[in-house]
């Protein structure tokens, strides 16, 4: 599992494409590829917490895992602003000429809209049940868009890992919401009906 | 090879690629200013992001690097009269760095029948997409930015031709 989060990473930065690149561009696009590992590791703190972790453990790590992602995204689009504004601010306004930046766009505001929501749902006294769904909807989205995104641009990432690790964020995204939404509260109301 | 398995993979992920491009939002691939409007040749339109990382007054140079060739033929709108002795202004990303590195940038003059070549290094992707920029910026006719995007990063050759508006 390291092993595919880590990978993609490496050979990124290793990239003979990083040659002659600025240190902002440099920064940019690397944060948004460890971005992208975190996707993969993310649902996977909370969907197999048991027994990967303890469930206490798996929510926190959880939680540290939505905030460094938050932040690498904010580093990937600020650092490649600094670098390029007019290549970031044509992409926020979905008048860039590179069709995988509608992409990173609709990505980004899903994060944006997930990040909102988990900072205020108690003060807005979200019920839970609600909160699950919504957050495994917008958790699809982002990384579904961000994938599209990650395979549609030819840079330094190399093909092979990213497609793995874009089909891995994927499919683990997928199955912890089948899990945290379907599985588990099935698993719970069985073991109630024979208690 | 890998090129290869990363289009296959787009036609499977990417529907939605096809969506924009019918949305008219995908990029051509290389230029044609070849639009016939009742026998006239009709200018070429500026591309979007063309004026990407532009400096006025690229100077003149032999080559920027060897490896990729972008030639091409300028006209003027209308009758369609190759353009001789115009500057073309020519800048892309390779591995001497991004598009505003200095030695990644000139200028080049048309030849008397109207064409124009440039020898740069290998193309490098900028921003996600191999692409390089052709800007005409001089009196006489109006300015025009263009931003073709190579078939391939591999790809040694491109061919960009370009019809100028009169100036306003």
């Amino acid at each position: 599992m390291l092993v595919l989060a880590v990978v993609p990473v490496i050979f990124a930065a290793a990239s003979p494409l990083q040659r002659g690149r600025e240190f902002l561009w440099f920064v940019g696009g690397m944060a948004g590829v460890v971005a992208l590992s975190l996707l993969f590791v993310q649902p996977l703190l909370k969907a197999a917490a048991p027994p990967l972790l303890a469930p206490r453990d798996g929510v926190r790590w959880h939680r540290l895992g939505g905030m460094a992602i938050v932040g690498l995204v904010a580093l990937h689009v600020g650092a490649l602003y600094a670098y390029s504004p007019d290549d970031i601010t044509d992409a926020l306004l979905l008048t860039a000429p590179t069709p995988f930046s509608v992409y990173g766009v609709i990505s980004l505001w899903c994060l944006v809209l997930t990040a909102v929501l988990a900072a205020t749902r108690r003060a807005l006294n979200f019920d839970q049940q609600l909160w699950s769904i919504l957050h495994s909807v917008l958790a699809v989205a982002v990384v579904g868009a961000g994938a599209v995104h990650a395979i549609q641009i030819e840079g330094a990432m190399e093909d092979m890992s990213k497609i793995a690790i874009c089909i891995a964020a994927l499919t683990a995204t997928t199955g912890a919401v089948i899990e945290v939404n379907v599985l588990r509260p099935l698993r719970l109301r069985q073991r109630s009906r024979r208690a | 090879m890998t090129g290869k398995i990363i289009v296959l993979d787009r036609r499977v992920f990417l529907g939605g690629s096809a969506a924009l491009a019918a949305a008219g939002l995908m990029p051509g691939v290389g230029v044609s200013g070849v639009a016939q409007a009742a026998g006239a040749l009709a200018a070429t339109a500026t591309m979007p992001g063309g004026a990407n990382n532009y400096f006025p007054n690229a100077p003149l140079v032999q080559n920027l690097g060897t490896g990729f060739t972008v030639s091409g033929v300028v006209r003027r709108a209308g009758d369609g009269q190759p353009l001789p002795n115009l500057r073309v202004q020519i800048w892309a990303a390779t591995e001497r760095g991004g598009e505003r590195v200095p030695s990644n940038r000139g200028s080049v003059m048309t030849g008397p029948d109207g064409r124009y070549s440039l020898d740069i290094s290998p193309i490098v992707p900028q921003f996600g997409q191999p692409h390089i920029h052709i800007a005409y910026d001089d009196p006489g006719f109006a300015t025009l930015f263009l931003r073709p995007v190579l078939g391939s990063r591999h790809d040694k050759t491109m061919s960009a031709d370009f019809v100028l508006a009169p100036a306003v």
